[in-house]
């Protein structure tokens, strides 16, 4: 896809998300105290209401949970079709990434299908993007 | 007995169109002239106002009225008004106005909905379109960066889950789209003008698999107005009072991706909790379908069949039909009348317990009806009962 992606606005929060592709790590805010996770990523744990909550980097790997093949071009330059998906996360319990799977022909991307985060920079921002793994 | 409920005493509505050059206040000044003259009111009797989603500045033509507004252009005399997007979805308006009713708040609420989508996108010079280029912030971040601009998507996904999980079917999706059709055709007031039959649909230009272009409501310029009364102030309207027997409203999770399952799961469970009335009293249904799969996830959450079972509850259609035995989206719904984005459900809601539903009106002396907006982050339903 050539189109430009929209642009996150960083802020103290959602940096290490964005940003974090640029070291190959994927960032899931994470409750020092209680381990559970927070996303979207805010100061406070949601779960134990902790304020210890700092980006950790998770493994990347994660399984399709459901998915749409998106065909209609919802702005300039934008390449349809092409797949957009929820992946839930391995080793973070009750986190879903809207993504795009990539790589792969839209036809063949399914439920269950194990995948993995592969990083696209436009602009600074590293946007998590997942393909097809084994 | 009518002392300390709320009733819908008033319906008004303006001309639906798509592309209107009448004002988003003119199309609102309609509609409440509409209502009050139902209900036998003046404006002076008019003591508050509630609206979804408030002014909505960044993106006029979602939202091109607000409020505050509503009560200076009309001159009005208030003691209560709201105007806000943070609540239970867009009836949570009409839930809101009915507490206030019942506190003695207000004794008569203009409630609204003004939509001016169609217009503003074809007049960007006055309505200029949403900027993401400044950057994206907040839920969008999540979702529109990967092409997910649209809740097409955002909810197509549920869909393709429900069907794999559950064995939903094109076709039977496509009943609630052929009813709401079949329903508009008889609703002089809605844009689709004739029955859609399965091989039209079927043929369709997918627009987010498993959403064909006949699955997704389209941007309609219209303004919604229903008038919430105390029961203290029957005595001043001439209309069947119908009462808001129960209200229920949740978030799952403020967020289109983070949900295991959509906002009317819980919503249409808390419903029951609010009344002795069960799912086997209910006459008729009104269910938000801005796209076509939302009303299968009301189906389930109401409890009118089990998780997993709305496909087929619906399934031929013959269910759901005006002369069915749970007559759904008899005004056409957001995918045959136009997408008035919540309120039109109330407003239909309320003209079948009335029988003035002419030639779309279903059989057998309706009592009561539930109508529904949402179902994704955020939800609201709404029991109503002729007494």
């Amino acid at each position: 896809m050539v189109w430009q992606r929209s642009r996150p606005q960083l802020d103290r929060d959602n940096r290490a998300f964005w940003t974090g592709g640029a070291e190959g790590k994927l960032y899931i805010a994470r409750c020092g105290d209680c381990a559970g996770f927070v996303h979207p990523p805010r100061e406070v744990c949601r779960h134990c209401l902790s304020e210890n909550v700092a980006p950790f980097a998770v493994s990347g790997t994660g399984v399709v949970d459901t998915y749409t093949v998106n065909h209609q071009p919802w702005a300039k330059d934008m390449e349809v079709p092409f797949v957009i998906a929820r992946v839930r996360l391995d080793d973070a319990p009750g986190v879903f990434l809207t993504t795009n799977i990539v790589g792969a022909q839209v036809e063949t991307v399914d439920i269950g299908d194990r995948v993995r985060v592969t990083f696209e920079e436009q602009d600074g921002i590293w946007y998590p993007l997942f393909e097809k793994s084994a | 007995m009518s002392r300390g409920e709320a009733f819908i005493t008033g319906l008004g509505m303006s001309e639906v169109g798509v592309r209107l050059n009448r004002s988003p206040l003119g199309l609102t000044l309609d509609a409440v002239r509409e209502a009050i003259a139902d209900a036998g009111l003046e404006l002076s009797q008019i003591d508050g106002v509630a609206t979804y989603p408030g002014k909505m500045q960044m993106f006029l033509g979602f939202s091109p009225i607000g409020a505050d507004e509503l009560i200076e252009a009309l001159g009005l005399q208030t003691r209560w008004h709201i105007g806000a997007a943070e609540m239970t979805a867009q009836l949570g308006a009409i839930a809101e106005a009915a507490m206030a009713v019942k506190t003695g708040a207000a004794r008569h609420v203009i409630c609204f909905r003004t939509v001016y989508e169609a217009a503003a996108l074809a007049r960007p010079e006055e309505f200029p379109p949403l900027n993401r280029s400044a950057g994206v912030t907040g839920n969008s971040q999540w979702v529109s960066p990967f092409g997910a601009f649209s809740a097409a998507n955002w909810t197509a996904q549920f869909a393709t889950r429900h069907m794999r999980r559950y064995g939903l079917t094109r076709e039977q999706l496509a009943q609630v789209v052929l009813n709401d059709h079949a329903n508009a055709a008889l609703n002089p007031r809605a844009i689709v003008k004739k029955p859609l039959t399965l091989d039209e649909y079927m043929a369709a230009r997918m627009i987010s698999t498993p959403f064909c272009l006949y699955d997704c409501d389209r941007f309609t310029d219209c303004s919604t107005v229903v008038i919430v009364s105390a029961g203290e102030a029957l005595d001043e309207v001439k209309t069947t009072p119908i009462r808001i027997a129960a209200t229920a409203g949740s978030v799952e999770r403020y967020s289109w991706d983070q949900a295991e399952w959509a906002s009317a799961y819980p919503t249409g469970r808390d419903l029951w909790n609010n009344t002795d009335y069960r799912p086997g009293d209910v006459d008729t249904v009104q269910l938000y379908d801005g796209f076509s799969f939302q009303p299968i996830t009301w189906l389930e959450g109401l409890g009118f069949c089990d998780v997993g079972e709305g496909g087929r509850f619906i399934e031929g259609g013959t269910r759901i039909a005006r002369d069915g035995e749970l007559p759904m989206n008899t005004g056409g719904g957001q995918l045959g009348w136009g997408r008035l984005h919540g309120f039109g459900f109330a407003y239909e809601a309320v003209v079948q317990l009335r029988g003035e539903g002419g030639a779309r009106q279903i059989g057998g002396d309706p009592r009561v009806a539930i109508a529904t907006s949402g179902g994704g982050p955020m939800a609201a339903a709404l029991l109503f009962a002729r007494d």
